[in-house]
């Protein structure tokens, strides 16, 4: 894919927590319609990352671009703008309790279009729901009824609910088996695919990165410290990620990644 | 010919032709669905070549023409088709609402379901009673297994810690009572009875009744919340694994606390209100406090103190047992803890009056005046 002009930006970024400094000079920037994966050890700060992003946390220092507008010391109402813009799924898809899941993909239309009818409001929450491939009595159950897959796929359904250019996924497949997780990667590459989404996806898993990323960011001492495909990743001689790639997890990954590659050229 | 806001209608050799410019997405789909099911053309031509911007919203409405009314489109792009094909394809029955139930249906159900959950709990509590005499016969037994350090400490969380609030509490009723009692009182020239209606109101009943509804607010809550918390992160599970019985390790301590420690609270607190009602009394009715102590002494029998000591541990035990038992039958997830601790306040406050009135009816059957 050629590079085309960054829809996120973060510059010189700083976060602490008391003493504790989380983030120093970290830069990163999100190309349009890229697959960004972030790794980084537990504790790196990935999370911290992502709220940094969206606002739910202030930096220390830096500055932040979104959609090419500075994010940092924006008020409320401005932000909201360019908020209807991005779409946020959270670690444990963070449903709201007390609503349905078609209510819950209904919320963010109703907040910032209000005035819509609600038979098209079921409409767009039916074919959301049946986007992100819930089946046919999920719309009306409450998460608490739902699996944890389920719940995560209902989470990226309200995600996508203001069809969103810029999609933030935290651990999406983090929970789910194995084929679960498969299937989740799968969807994302359709949806991004299909939308043309640009997504920040920070994630653990191996499988992932090799499946659906076009490029991978490393967080590792409090910054970025390579961005990047896997391959150019690997040329790369730093510890971290020699021992994060070439582990034994990491080979395994990479092995499946080959094969599909080969079968895929064959046929 | 007619225009509306990027939408133009013609009538081109029998056919309804729609030429929508511009961008195609949720900001204006309230005014375009309505616009679309006022056409009422048999045949109709959507023409998309002048879309800039469409999104699934958008996507959905050309889907819905082409569905419902037999629509051909002509002129998207190859993204834009994509998209349309793309939400085709999620055009399956999705159920949105649940299926409505009769009223009456929902009316019994609730009935049904206020009364099993109550005899449930009723019938828990009593198992829960039961296991608990178990693990105490089992100390007994075994002294050795009596955590007395974590008995201690919930003596500073339940007891010290709560003289403050329940003194001021106390203090406050007490100058309450005093200031309605002396205003009725007051009609038939017998204000000097206050001192009977404080002191033996406050050590009879108030004293240990506002302290047991403090102590469930503030101590049974924070049981069951507690208990709750380290049932989801699957401490007690962990505790019984490793052989630690979670009733001798977090139940049997906190309710000896709180049984123990109700009855000095109890006492302390009718203290405090006769305090406060003297004091009311020195200042507006312009009874010494010699007067008052007299008094107090000549009027209110030892068998009210008697009731109060009586009274008070059992109390203790049934707001520290309901406390324990929300707290442990916490399951799935943390809203589960937030339920199950107002449940625990509602229930032991709820249990601690009834069985007040059977005291009341008891001691009075015994001849207590």
């Amino acid at each position: 894919m050629a590079p085309r002009e960054p829809l996120v930006e973060v510059h010189g970024l700083e976060n602490r927590f008391g003493e504790q400094v989380v983030h120093e000079g970290l830069d990163l920037s999100v190309r349009a319609g890229e697959i960004l994966g972030v790794v980084g050890g537990s504790g790196t700060g990935k999370s911290v990352l992502m709220r940094s992003i969206i606002g739910l946390q202030t930096p220390h220092a830096g500055q932040i671009t979104v959609f090419g507008q500075p994010m940092i010391g924006r008020d409320e109402e401005d932000a909201k703008n360019v908020r209807r813009r991005w779409g946020v799924l959270f670690q444990g898809g963070a449903l709201f309790s007390t609503l349905t899941v078609a209510e819950n993909v209904q919320v963010p239309i109703k907040e910032f279009y209000p005035g819509i009818d609600q038979e098209l409001l079921d409409e767009i929450a039916a074919y959301k729901i049946a986007m992100v491939g819930l089946g046919s009595d999920a719309g009306a159950k409450f998460p608490s009824e739902l699996s944890g897959g389920m719940r995560k796929r209902a989470g990226i359904a309200r995600a996508l609910s203001l069809d969103p250019e810029l999609l933030f996924l935290d651990e999406p497949t983090a929970g789910l088996d194995p084929i679960g997780a498969a299937a989740f990667d799968q969807l994302i590459g359709e949806l991004r695919d299909a939308l043309g989404l640009t997504v920040f996806l920070i994630t653990h898993d191996l499988d992932t990165l090799h499946a659906i990323c076009d490029r991978v960011a490393v967080i590792a001492d409090r910054k970025v410290v390579a961005v990047g495909t896997i391959p150019e990743l690997l040329a790369l001689d730093h510890k971290w990620i020699q021992d994060y790639f070439n582990g034994p997890r990491g080979r395994a990954a990479s092995q499946i990644d080959e094969r599909e590659t080969r079968e895929g050229t064959g046929a | 010919m007619s225009e509306v806001a990027g939408l133009s209608q013609n009538v081109e050799g029998g056919r309804c032709v729609l030429r929508i410019a511009g961008n195609l997405t949720i900001l204006r789909v309230r005014k375009l669905s309505e616009q679309l099911e006022a056409i009422e053309a048999e045949t109709i031509e959507v023409d998309l070549s002048g879309v800039e911007r469409m999104d699934t919203v958008g996507a959905w409405l050309i889907h819905k023409l082409e569905r419902d009314r037999g629509a051909k489109i002509v002129g998207a792009t190859e993204e834009q088709q994509v998209l349309i094909d793309h939400v085709a394809r999620a055009d399956q029955p999705i159920k949105v609402h649940r299926d409505p139930e009769p009223l009456v249906y929902q009316f019994v159900g609730r009935v049904g379901d206020a009364t099993q959950m109550a005899l449930s709990t009723m019938l828990g509590l009593l198992g829960f009673f039961g296991s608990m005499l178990i693990s105490c016969g089992h100390i007994i037994r075994h002294p050795r297994r009596f955590r007395f350090n974590a008995v201690v400490t919930r003596f500073e969380v339940v007891g010290v810690h709560s003289l403050g609030i329940i003194g001021l509490m106390s203090f406050l009723v007490g100058i309450v009572i005093a200031q309605q009692g002396a205003v009725q009182l007051r009609q038939f020239g017998a204000e000097v009875f206050t001192i009977n209606l404080i002191g033996r109101s406050a050590l009879k009943e108030l004293g240990v009744l506002m302290t047991a509804i403090m102590v469930a607010g503030r101590s049974g809550s924070a049981f069951a919340a507690q208990i709750g918390s380290m049932k989801l992160n699957e401490e007690v599970d962990a505790m019984r694994t490793i052989g630690v019985s979670p009733m001798e390790a977090l139940v049997i301590p906190r309710v000896l606390a709180t049984v123990l420690l109700m009855p000095l609270l109890g006492f302390y607190a009718a203290i405090i209100a006769i305090v406060g009602g003297g004091l009311f009394c020195w200042f507006s009715l312009d009874i010494p406090p010699i007067t008052f102590i007299q008094r107090t002494r000549e009027v209110v029998p030892m068998t009210d103190l008697y009731q109060t000591l009586i009274k008070a541990p059992v109390f203790g035990l049934i707001i520290a047992m309901a406390g324990c038992y929300q707290g442990l039958q916490v399951e799935g997830n943390a809203e589960e803890v937030g339920l199950r601790t107002t449940a625990a306040v509602v229930q032991g406050i709820f249990l601690v009056i009834v069985l007040d009135a059977f005291f009341a009816v008891f001691f009075t059957e015994i001849g207590w005046p």
